[in-house]
């Protein structure tokens, strides 16, 4: 999704073990398989998601592809996968409460998890670190 | 350069997100949008809206003026009150709606949409101009020297009241401000400078609009929040501001309005008076108060759970011959319904509530249903 960090008031969270895009996904990897979300920051950004889209099962995307849209009252926008792969689970439990990316946005908030099919492209992803420095903290 | 109001630096104070709306730099939220609308429906929310502008016509003959401009008949109003009027073209077509308060015998304050000051005072200048009693009308911008704010929601007269301590000397001669009825306006003042205070607003909540020179805004702003903090009184954004008046589906200029579409079709054809004899797109709006209109704006909710409708979404026919019949014009998630809701322009047939529709979102249609105005409404 798209954010602008220059009026951060509350410092947002940014765990150490999760890979960051510049878009504001989260990529937690476990193997081959990632689980994908958006950041704290992200959701602090829209404020009251009413709505999740997500991909279909078994369909196969390509990193920086848009696959998922998270709406809030305010707008619209697209999320995009942070490394290429196969969606091989969605979460239900966000699509029917989708406060739950407000509420747990590394935990219950989750979107889907692929099965990578390049899992070297991980290593293109920001650390905490530098996802922290990126959104202005 | 975006034109930021004299309550810009208490925006930032508050923590409040700013964005780009109509060339100004407003909050749309502190909190969130949907916290701050619950609050104003709830207790109390207070809005920014020195973004707004201000014209004063005065003169005698000021009325007669403003009766050829404006679609309502300012000549019902009494010193100390106001009304919901609208500016058209020959053609019907609304160049704004706006607030007129006669605030003396011969003097009225309009209140524009900050979005049309330029257009509205260019048209406003060239009317004057070919008006034959031009010399008994004067026409003042005030909109960069006054500022003003909206306090609004069921739990706010008892704080107007803490805050405004000096005697109503003008408009409606009300003992306190807060005995002031719907579309009153009563004149005190605040700092030693003139403070209008209108019981109006645009949230379909109980509220006040308060106008007084710029440079006593902040201080009105941070009285008010801090005698309402026991009412539970929060600032809000325009977002909040946005989500309130489409569930009371309330015309926002641009969306609802513009100089293409008259207020007939946009549903407000109530502020048109055509009895009282001549105004500007008079012919127009009468013959489609007599015979109706092709288009109309509906209030629509959506039927089952699907992404919030936007505006400029295709509206569709149901049923096995669907087709495009409008678009969306406001559309949001409704924070009191936890519903998808908006209004848009559709064919007359279309209208009547109970008419089942489709919402076109990122290419696939959901149903909807076409409801009464407004889609909001207190138990």
């Amino acid at each position: 999704m798209k954010s602008d960090a220059n009026d951060q008031i509350m410092s947002s969270q940014v765990p150490s073990d999760l890979k960051f895009a510049k878009s504001h996904e989260w990529l937690r990897l476990t193997g081959d398989t990632g689980t994908v979300g958006i950041t704290d920051h992200a959701q602090h950004e829209l404020t009251d998601v009413v709505f999740v889209e997500l991909p279909a099962v078994g369909r196969k995307v390509k990193a920086g592809e848009a696959c998922a849209v998270v709406e809030s009252v305010k707008t619209a926008s697209d999320i995009y996968a942070p490394v290429s792969g196969e969606v091989i689970e969605v979460n239900k439990a966000v699509s029917d409460n989708p406060g739950l990316v407000n509420s747990e946005p590394y935990g219950s908030g989750w979107f889907f998890k692929l099965k990578l099919s390049a899992p070297a492209e991980a290593n293109n992803l920001l650390g905490s670190g530098d996802y922290a420095k990126q959104i202005g903290q | 350069m975006l034109k930021r109001t004299p309550l810009f630096a208490a925006h930032q104070r508050a923590g409040g997100k700013l964005i780009e709306f109509g060339g100004w730099e407003m909050p749309v939220h502190y909190s969130s949008i949907v916290d701050e609308h619950l609050a104003v429906r709830r207790a109390g929310g207070l809005f920014d809206i020195s973004h707004m502008g201000e014209v004063s016509i005065s003169g005698p003959n000021a009325l007669a003026f403003l009766n050829q401009l404006l679609t309502n008949d300012a000549a019902k109003l009494a010193v100390g009150q106001g009304q919901y009027t609208l500016m058209c073209n020959e053609r019907g077509g609304v160049i704004d709606d706006l607030y007129a308060y006669r605030i003396g015998p011969q003097e009225y304050l309009l209140v524009i949409n900050a979005s049309r000051i330029d257009a509205d005072l260019g048209w406003m200048e060239r009317q004057l101009a070919a008006w034959p009693k031009r010399s008994e009308v004067q026409l003042k911008n005030l909109s960069d020297t006054l500022g003003a704010v909206a306090l609004q929601g069921p739990r706010v007269r008892p704080i107007l009241d803490q805050v405004l301590r000096e005697p109503i000397v003008g408009g409606t001669r009300a003992a306190k401000a807060s005995d002031l009825k719907k579309n009153e306006l009563a004149v005190t003042s605040f700092g030693g400078e003139i403070l209008y205070v209108g019981c109006t607003g645009y949230t379909g909540e109980d509220g006040f609009e308060l106008i007084s020179p710029a440079n006593r805004i902040e201080e009105i702003w941070d009285k008010l929040l801090a005698a309402g903090h026991p009412q539970c009184l929060q600032p809000a954004g325009l977002g909040a501001r946005d989500t309130l008046r489409t569930e009371m589906c309330y015309p926002l200029y641009g969306h609802e309005l513009d100089e293409n579409t008259t207020p007939i079709e946009a549903g407000v054809g109530f502020f048109v008076a055509l009895e009282k004899g001549d105004f500007n797109g008079r012919e127009v709006l009468a013959e489609q108060k007599a015979n109706g209109t092709r288009k109309r704006c509906v209030a629509f909710k959506m039927a089952e759970k699907s992404a919030p409708p936007r505006p400029q979404y295709g509206i569709w026919s149901g049923g096995v011959n669907a087709a495009k019949i409008g678009e969306v014009v406001s559309g949001t998630q409704s924070p009191s319904l936890n519903l998808g809701i908006g209004l848009g322009y559709v064919p007359v047939e279309f209208s009547r509530a109970g008419t089942s529709i489709e919402i076109e979102i990122r290419g696939r249609r959901y149903p909807a249903v076409v409801v009464k105005k407004p889609i909001y409404s207190k138990a």
